[in-house]
């Protein structure tokens, strides 16, 4: 167990100490709300000498994951950080940064795409991006977040990887709102992270390369695109791996999913991020009423654990997946349409429903997540759920 | 400031960019980037392009034309790519983790510089990082099929500004790239054109060799957009320049030399429009002022071009 004084500081100054720590040789990055911060914080450690890091201060957030890209294909270790619309920004160099499988590490500090705009938490940013070929990591709060930047580059570095990953924490609630932390010396970073691999890369001028080539009409794309998948399978290991080399040193154990109350859960709801922690007060007043409800936080999106999903969820009776993400159009939100397939494919059966709340913002109190439960022990006892989304705390709803 | 360079350095300098590839007979692509890197003399150079007729044309996986270290990631962000990796360079090389010194270039068409990646281009001038851009300019997206770009010339036929019954092709100026980038107070801007090589490589070499960003806007030719024979390339951008339409000269830390005036030598812009099918319809009866303009505006600029070199000479 860690020893280390507990502080007290927002999820952004948590990430903006954890990316000092690492000391990356590069960061660019633009500053958009509610990510501001981190930048704002770093930039100050730029300018007292605190850091090696070149700060490359881009116009725009689309030349941020450009000049990212460009950075990360001459083996210098690379960081970013972003939010909503500048994530959407990113999109078109997110794709081409996974496909030239440089292991760029950013944080998203998850906020709603406008319109109209907001700039309060959802994770219509990040969700949006679940097929951009990037891993993608949520956490709940300011020590989740700093734990998991301090991850990401063994991650994402790895041979058997090589791939960008994104971590993600809520916009305001999370980055805004000072909360305990935990953090590891310098020393202890600098060993955990170790020194970065060196791969074909653009300053060595006796091995010139070429990266980014045309693909024509040779057609290896497709065979590009199975080799990012591969990758992809290959980080479930390499991520719990360093979860578990993590959890040596810190005594903070991480898995792909955490799971709360399930080895006997009837019903369940599983969440992401911060609404993570109302749902397991919520589990323990229900359970003090005798009913066995569980909860499971995703950790790991992408690559997504389906066999560990299934396994958790197979003995349920009723399964509730809240959504802060809506996916117009489709039978769901993005994650219920994930944990709806990974439980057909492995043949559970429980009953599942989709709760989406906090859309831009949107308060969810522990009421709407009871009554979520509410609905899902009915199911258990018989009684049908909606087979189209409910909507926890909309105005008239 | 670009010097008279002896024909010796054909022999002496290596050809960074490899036969075999696939830009077409008459384009100009691939004489702007063998001479700028011949300006680089024996520097490694790291090089990024926009994507674009060069970059489709020379990096055809698995094969690749490129003797130097190479990067493309998209369309629109050449300046920024090429500015993460020249900023990675000097983090690494401050660290101590690289000894060697590299130098920086990016190529970009007119589509991914004046237009689509003026942005990215304008962010990595004002950060001031060390590397050169160059934009072969050929005055529309090509690679597309010949679509209008804003180095379009007035009335030129595009597959976007067709020859229609009421609209007699482009019906707008093109813009002054050239003096957009020096507008951002760079140490060095430059024009050039694919005819006069000892001219472009001299300019390349002082890019190089000024610290900061240094641009380079070079009169680039396509047979194919411009609807025109490909043994007439180097004679076109030639008389492009007799005529001032694309006048060589230099923009530095501020001052404006030109490098080639042709006096009473000077051409009528229509004796080259007339090689290439693009302004064919210019040519009938009706649309005599679309060239008469094409003219006063030429004649405006190098008029105001002059004067900022006489100026910048202290007359």
């Amino acid at each position: 167990m860690s020893t280390a004084p507990i502080l007290a500081v927002t999820g952004n100054q948590a990430v903006a100490m954890a990316m000092k720590q690492i000391d990356p040789d590069l960061v660019a990055a633009y500053p958009i709300t509610p990510q501001t911060d981190v930048v704002q914080q770093f930039s100050e450690f730029v300018a007292d000498g605190l850091v090696n890091t070149e700060f490359v201060t881009v116009e725009s957030e689309h030349s941020a994951m450009s000049a990212c890209v460009g950075s990360a294909s001459t083996g210098a270790r690379t960081m970013t950080a972003t939010s909503s619309a500048g994530f959407a920004l990113m999109w078109e160099m997110l794709y081409i940064a996974a496909s030239m499988r440089v292991p760029i590490v950013m944080t998203t500090v998850n906020r709603a795409l406008s319109g109209p705009i907001n700039i309060h938490c959802d994770h219509s940013d990040t969700m949006g991006g679940r097929d951009t070929g990037w891993m993608q990591i949520y956490n709940e709060d300011a020590q989740e977040a700093y734990d998991a930047t301090i991850m990401g580059f063994p991650i994402a570095e790895h041979k058997d990887v090589r791939l960008p990953l994104m971590n993600m924490y809520d916009g305001f609630i999370i980055s805004g709102a000072i909360g305990p932390l935990q953090a590891l010396d310098d020393e202890q970073v600098k060993q955990f992270i170790g020194e970065a691999p060196t791969y074909p890369g653009l300053l060595d001028s006796e091995h010139p390369i070429t990266v980014g080539p045309f693909d024509g009409l040779h057609g290896y794309y497709f065979e590009a695109k199975m080799t990012q998948q591969q990758a992809m399978d290959n980080a479930l290991g390499v991520i719990q791996e360093t979860y578990d080399r993590f959890a040596a040193l810190t005594g903070r154990q991480y898995q792909h999913l955490m799971k709360y109350k399930m080895d006997d859960a009837d019903i369940a709801i599983v969440v992401a991020n911060s609404a993570a922690g109302n749902t397991r007060n919520v589990v323990d007043a229900l359970r003090a009423e005798g009913i066995k409800a569980g909860a499971i936080k995703l950790r790991t999106f992408r690559p997504f654990p389906a066999a560990e999903y299934a396994e958790a969820l197979a003995g349920c009776k009723a399964v509730g997946v809240m959504d802060r993400a809506d996916s117009f159009g489709a039978l769901g939100g993005p994650l219920y349409l994930e944990i709806l397939a990974t439980l057909y494919q492995y043949g559970a059966s429980p009953k599942v429903g989709n709760f989406i709340y906090g859309l831009g913002g949107r308060e969810i109190y522990p009421h709407d997540i009871e009554r979520a439960f509410r609905m899902l022990k009915d199911a258990a006892d018989g009684a049908e759920l909606p087979k189209s989304r409910v909507y926890l705390n909309a105005k008239g709803a | 400031m670009a010097t008279k360079l002896s024909p010796k350095i054909y022999v002496e300098r290596k050809d960074r960019l490899s036969g075999g590839h696939r830009l077409c007979a008459g384009c100009g692509a691939s004489v702007v980037v063998r001479n700028v890197l011949m300006g680089a003399k024996d520097y490694p150079v790291v090089v990024g392009a926009a994507t674009g007729c060069l970059e489709v044309s020379t990096s055809l996986y698995p094969y690749t034309s490129w003797k130097d270290s190479y990067i493309h990631t998209a369309f629109e962000n050449a300046a920024a790519t090429v500015s993460g990796a020249e900023a990675a360079f000097r983090s690494l090389k401050k660290q101590g983790k690289i000894d060697k010194d590299y130098k920086f270039v990016a190529f970009g068409g007119d589509g991914g510089t004046y237009d689509i990646g003026l942005q990215s281009l304008s962010g990595a001038l004002e950060r001031g990082h060390d590397f050169v851009y160059v934009c072969y300019d050929n005055g529309a997206y090509m690679n597309t099929g010949f679509q209008r770009s804003g180095s379009t010339p007035l009335g030129a036929w595009t597959t976007t500004t067709p020859t229609g019954k009421v609209q007699p092709g482009k019906l707008q100026q093109r813009k002054n790239l050239t003096q957009i980038a020096a507008a951002h107070n760079i140490p060095y801007v430059a024009q050039a054109s694919i005819h006069n090589f000892r001219d472009l490589i001299s300019k390349a070499e002082v890019a190089f060799e000024t610290e900061g960003p240094a641009v380079l806007v070079v009169l680039s030719t396509c047979p194919r957009g411009w609807r025109a024979e490909p043994s007439q390339s180097v004679e076109m951008a030639r008389m492009m320049v007799q005529s001032c339409y694309w006048p060589l000269y230099e923009v530095i830390d501020g001052d404006y030399v030109i490098n080639f005036d042709p006096k009473d030598k000077k051409i009528d812009v229509a004796d080259w429009m007339k090689l290439q099918g693009r302004f064919s319809h210019l040519f009938k009866p009706g649309n005599e002022n679309v060239v008469e303009r094409l003219q006063t505006n030429v004649d405006r600029e190098w008029d105001r071009l002059k004067k900022l070199a006489s100026l910048s000479a202290g007359e």
